[in-house]
């Protein structure tokens, strides 16, 4: 048995990663809030790949349940995947400071506690894998999602921490800054064709960097250039533009 | 962002209706009328293309699976490379599959696509036990050949007009290998062609790639491929991504000397008279599918396809004058696939009937549209009848010869109201 544990597990990306590593042979643990919406898709993997499947109750913005729901887990998982993104309201986030708090816990300060308790299990047995879904967004602050990018960033600071905290054991710890992906998030936006990634993409991208133990992964992969532009614009340029 | 059929034309502006639950899509039938379900986009002109879409394809889970009687239900987004990926290697097979697999399995039931099995398996709707479907009026029924033929004669073959499908329950095929025992026969004629395809009809696949170039004594000449699947019980298969062509090539790409090239090295690489290969799945039955987005090479104007059949009886004079035609147009068409087909099912609107149909691409371009018109007429002349989910272009006139079931199937489309509520620019150009 192995399981992988990916928490946010109703988000389009989550789903298909869930479908990229079952298909794969591994067993897997889907957990959110609500769970219960997620019996269908529970169902489709196991008739698709006769894996083991488990739905988990799980709220990341609810602290104080997180070491319980880990030291429930009977088999503890020997990955973890956080796929938690909530993209808000930028303008009400801007006037209205529970929109931001919101959004900053859940892409944050949620993924912080429950990692915390998941990264000392996985230190203390030396093996395993954390891949925390973080966002281009976290590259650079600009005006039309700066709560979203600064809670992204934030998530995308711890993880390079704890990858460096990790790096004597053999936990290998991956940052994923997806781009434009079609998801439910970004249903109703005019994404450009070429910049913009199919979840089912995605999700193989990310299996097979996380089989490889890559660091970073930007997906699509032309992110990597694009932000590496976008991240060299000088400020006084960069405060100019409307992006 | 509007949705393109395969053939990338036309390109008109549409807006797309998602849904989660079946109450969301009740609603959208309820407000909305010119609406078409819209599955993978593979079909090739304007049968799913309307102000109005309904997205179906992300409805996409696997229900169950029967493994006693090979029975699978899924929802109506799943894609048959989804069901090949997880059923092969447990050895199973679709029992109908056309020339892709990225293609809906509503979609199947909506064109009762056939494959190189036709003689043998018939059509898609063969293996579709039962499906659910939303009417105009917002209800779900399931349907199956007893309980309601009505409903399931017009639905199999017929473009998405009778309502929204959501799921289906389907018999799949075992097999007990991922490799097809091939037979090449290169031909020198058309005679020969035909010859060939008589001779070999006993195999369960057959397929032919023409030459459209060939002129003269030499119309007609073919690479036959046919073939079964092995029993050698290896039934490793894994889903292969291969290349991409990444962007629309320029209109001027492809013509006339590259079509020669191209059929020159496919036909030319072949053994004279007959050979044999063990292929895989992916390469027997889905050879395009490895290049992702081949469609763009056809440059920004798009392609169309140009699929017809005639009768038995017809086809050998009928094929040797369009063949004639293309000929002399100097009109090249990248892919041109013949196939012997069995008899005809019952459905309305199911393109199969027991003769020889031809499939030809050509990119949209000045005078296509006169020479497709002229070709219509030697199809009408010999009793022959226009493939729907390939069609963006076929008169009214031409399309009603060619199918008798057509006032049946208005008719019930008027009955049940669907004639106002689902549309697609196809079905008002044939006037279905």
């Amino acid at each position: 048995m192995s399981y992988v544990l990916i928490v946010g597990a109703k988000s389009d990306i989550a789903k298909a990663t869930a479908r990229e590593y079952a298909k794969n042979g591994y067993d897997i643990y889907l957990a959110a809030r609500k769970s219960s919406e997620l019996d269908e898709f529970a169902n489709d993997l196991r008739v698709r790949t006769e894996q083991e499947i488990k739905v988990l109750e799980l709220d990341v913005l609810d602290y104080k349940s997180h070491q319980k729901f880990y030291d429930d887990l009977a088999e503890k998982p020997l990955g973890v995947i956080t796929a938690v993104g909530y993209l808000g309201e930028q303008k009400s986030a801007a006037i209205d400071f529970r929109e931001s708090q919101k959004i900053i816990d859940t892409n944050y300060t949620g993924v912080v506690s429950l990692l915390n308790i998941i990264t000392n299990d996985f230190e203390e047995r030396r093996s395993g894998f954390i891949v925390g879904i973080s966002s281009v967004a976290g590259d650079r602050g600009r005006k039309s999602n700066y709560i979203y990018g600064s809670a992204k960033a934030a998530l995308s600071t711890y993880l390079s921490g704890l990858r460096n905290r990790l790096n004597d054991t053999k936990v290998h710890v991956m940052t994923v800054k997806p781009g434009f992906v079609a998801t439910a998030m970004t249903e109703g936006m005019d994404l450009p064709e070429k910049l913009t990634a199919q979840p089912e993409e995605v999700a193989s991208d990310i299996f097979k960097a996380q089989q490889s133990n890559t660091n970073i992964l930007y997906t699509k992969w032309i992110w990597k250039w694009v932000m590496l532009i976008i991240k060299h614009i000088p400020e006084f340029m960069f405060k100019k533009m409307n992006i | 962002m509007s949705l393109l059929s395969w053939g990338l034309y036309p390109r008109i502006a549409n807006k797309v209706f998602t849904f989660k639950t079946s109450n969301d899509l009740s609603s959208v039938l309820s407000d909305n009328d010119e609406l078409i379900p819209y599955g993978n986009g593979r079909s090739y002109g304007d049968s799913a293309l309307s102000a109005n879409i309904v997205n179906v394809k992300p409805h996409d889970y696997f229900i169950s699976f029967d493994a006693k009687k090979g029975l699978l239900h899924a929802e109506a987004g799943v894609l048959l490379s989804e069901i090949l990926e997880a059923y092969v290697p447990k050895g199973w097979f679709l029992k109908v599959t056309p020339g892709t697999k990225l293609i809906t399995i509503g979609g199947a039931i909506a064109s009762d696509i056939h494959g190189k099995n036709h003689h043998v398996e018939g059509c898609f709707s063969e293996c579709v036990k039962e499906f659910e479907i939303m009417l105009a009026d917002g209800k779900t029924v399931v349907c199956s050949k007893d309980k309601t033929p009505e409903l399931f004669k017009a639905t199999c073959g017929g473009q998405g007009l009778t309502g929204v499908i959501l799921s289906a329950k389907i018999y799949l095929k075992k097999i007990n290998s991922q490799y097809i025992q091939q037979t090449t026969i290169k031909t020198k004629n058309l005679q020969e062609t035909f010859d060939a395809f008589e001779k070999y009809q006993d195999l369960p696949y057959s397929v032919a790639w023409i030459d459209c170039l060939a002129k003269d004594e030499h119309i007609g000449k073919c690479l036959l491929m046919v073939g079964d699947f092995k029993d050698d019980g290896d039934l490793d298969y894994k889903n292969k991504t291969g290349l991409s062509i990444p962007f629309t090539f320029p209109s001027f790409a492809l013509n006339n000397f590259t079509v020669k090239a191209f059929n020159w090295l496919y036909y030319g690489k072949a053994k004279d008279g007959i050979s044999k290969q063990k292929v895989g799945i992916d390469t027997f039955f889905y050879p395009l599918d490895a290049i992702g987005h081949w469609n763009r090479i056809y440059g920004k104007n798009g392609f169309t396809q140009y699929q017809f059949i005639l009768p038995k009886e017809t086809s050998f004079q009928g094929l040797k004058e369009i063949l004639t035609a293309i000929s002399k147009s100097g009109k090249g068409s990248f892919l041109a696939v013949l196939k012997l087909y069995g008899k005809a099912n019952e459905n309305y609107l199911s393109f199969p009937i027991e003769g020889y149909s031809l499939a030809l691409d050509f990119k949209i371009e000045k005078g296509l549209f006169k020479l497709l018109d002229e070709l219509d007429k030697i199809i009408v002349k010999y009793s022959g009848r226009i493939y729907l989910t390939k069609d963006v272009r076929v008169s009214k006139e031409t399309f009603e010869q060619g199918y008798p079931h057509i006032d049946t199937f208005r008719q019930y489309r008027k009955d049940n109201k669907m004639d106002v509520k689902f549309q697609s620019l196809q079905s008002k150009r044939v006037g279905i």
